[in-house]
């Protein structure tokens, strides 16, 4: 459970209890949470952090795990940056959050950075800590998102919006090792790394660095039993052999739309584990858990949530709950849940026989003539298709209609041997898309593709929409 | 094959997979009497620039809209030049 009003992230991971036993592991270092709850990544220096604005930029995950759960508590704000975080948005970073202390294990952050105080090297060598925590702080932690701007925005959250609502693991008869496909300073990555350390279970955070199938083979051999990740992620990993080393009970997806093909898909890969997916975004925190196995939602479940309000406005979900997000930092920074508190999350619905189901996100309509096309919502029947292993729908330019819809495809069948079957690919997934959809939603093209993009979110890279109404 | 004969094959294909009942296919036939929309159009626009390698209609500048299909066969071969 989370830790009591005015405990640290620390004195809940203690509460939690069985520290011996339990783990944080990452590409490069295990370590057990009873050395950790007692010591210090960061040579016992974070006492001069107290009340300290401090960005965390870490190439490792673990880490800034370490680092996290020193210094929430201790410093008055801790700002994650992802491993994707880029070198030109730190004097922004540092101007608008007031940063005035840096805690990192690269060996230089290049630009000047006279403004900031302290440097501080962090590393995952743990050394017991000689230093009294003292009085625990209401730190705040500041998660970053893309922005329009191309500066990164900044999402505050309190360890109490972060770590809210999160289910205790019950009367498990066995250790649960929770592990997660996402970045752990990335909110989806953030929760499981807090629900993990919070209910006393071990965790096997990912990297960047390595490739799939190295993290499947590691989280396996430490007999992960929990893992989440976005449908994206998902569909990569069940593309590579290393997939099956895993036996996992619980299957969690969030982030992006999951479609009825990759819900099935993983029932039949994991058929002994329960897969759930979620609806989460940094700003809004999570809202529910769908466990049915089916896409969508029941419409029922609106007004039926004990910690969440949800409503639908203008065709998008808007939240309101105590895991939503305090403001976006930054003078600049626009509101981030409307008068009534309601967070809108552009991301649109489609009720249909008592179900609600997620068709896109507003800022992502392709306008076809006039008329609209969620990619998603194209791409959730381009996957029904049983060659089909994932797909992305984007816009094309086009003087008549201003737009068209296109896909571009990855098949089971590697592309080589093919062998003249692609024209009758093409027809099958066009055919079923003829069958489903409208005809402005029927895409004029199929590509088959040997891989498709994905962002350091776990989401797919989508061409911003020129044509977006 | 010819720019011209693509394009007929285009029309013809793009008809048969949007169901629609094509007009007999002469230079003189008004393209708006085709039996084809605006999206089959679209849609044909989108197919002959992955074929003949060009889309006339953004290529050329303040280019007049053929109103035939002949004018609209000759635009593509005066693009393909």
């Amino acid at each position: 459970m989370p830790p009591s009003d005015g405990g640290s992230l620390s004195d809940g991971i203690a509460a939690a209890g069985n520290l011996s036993d339990r783990f944080v592991s990452g590409i490069e270092a295990t370590v057990t949470l009873g050395g950790l709850v007692g010591g210090s990544s960061l040579g016992c220096r974070a006492e001069g952090l107290r009340g300290r604005s401090v960005l965390v930029w870490t190439r490792d995950q673990l880490t800034a795990a370490l680092a996290l759960i020193e210094l929430d508590g201790i410093a008055r704000r801790l700002v994650l940056c992802p491993s994707d975080f880029s070198f030109e948005h730190l004097p922004f970073l540092v101007d608008a959050a007031a940063v005035d202390a840096i805690v990192s294990d690269l060996p230089s952050l290049g630009p000047d950075l006279s403004g900031v105080a302290t440097f501080i090297k962090c590393g995952p060598k743990i050394v017991p800590a000689n230093y009294d925590r003292g009085v625990r702080l209401r730190t705040e932690w500041i998660l970053l998102t893309s922005g329009t701007t191309g500066q990164p925005k900044m999402v505050v959250h309190s360890l109490a919006s972060l770590a809210g609502a999160i289910e205790s693991n019950g009367a498990s008869p066995s250790p649960l090792v929770w592990s997660t496909f996402y970045d752990i300073r990335r909110y989806g990555g953030l929760r499981i790394f807090l629900r993990a350390l919070l209910t006393g279970a071990s965790l096997v955070v990912s990297s960047t660095e390595g490739c799939m199938a190295d993290f499947l083979i590691r989280a396996a051999a430490y007999g992960v039993t929990h893992i989440s990740g976005t449908p994206s992620h998902w569909r990569r990993a069940l593309m590579s052999p290393s997939a099956h080393r895993l036996a996992p009970q619980y299957v969690r997806l969030s982030g992006e739309i999951a479609d009825q093909a990759i819900l099935d898909h993983l029932r039949s890969f994991y058929p002994h584990a329960t897969i759930v997916h979620a609806f989460a975004s940094t700003e809004a925190g999570v809202a529910f858990d769908v466990t049915d196995g089916l896409a969508g939602f029941p419409a029922g479940l609106i007004g039926k949530t004990a910690d969440v309000e949800m409503k639908v406005e203008d065709g998008s979900l808007r939240i309101r709950s105590i895991l939503v997000a305090d403001r976006y930092l930054g003078g600049q920074a626009k509101p981030l849940s409307g008068a009534d508190g309601f967070v809108d999350t552009g991301d649109l619905l489609e009720l249909c026989n008592g179900r609600y189901y997620f068709v896109g996100r507003r800022d992502g309509v392709i306008n076809v003539g006039g008329l609209k096309v969620s990619p998603e919502e194209v791409e959730a029947v381009i996957n029904r298709h049983p060659q089909v292993r994932m797909s992305l729908v984007r816009a094309r330019k086009n003087p008549i209609t201003g737009a068209l819809v296109v896909a571009d495809v990855i098949l089971a069948t590697p592309l080589a041997t093919l062998n003249g079957h692609a024209g009758k690919l093409e027809r099958e997934i066009l055919q079923l898309c003829r069958g489903a959809l409208p005809r402005h939603k029927v895409p004029a093209a199929i590509h088959f593709v040997g891989d498709l993009p994905i962002a350091p979110t776990g989401k797919m890279v989508r061409q911003p929409c020129v044509t977006s109404s | 094959m010819s720019v011209r004969s693509e394009i007929i094959a285009q029309f013809t294909q793009v008809a048969e997979e949007q169901d629609k009942h094509l007009a007999p296919l002469a230079d003189d036939l008004e393209l708006v009497n085709s039996g084809l929309d605006s999206l089959c159009m679209a849609v044909i626009v989108a197919r002959l620039e992955d074929s003949l390698g060009v889309d006339p209609f953004t290529a050329v500048e303040s280019a007049a809209f053929p109103v035939t299909l002949g004018e609209f066969i000759e635009f593509y071969e005066n693009a393909a030049k």
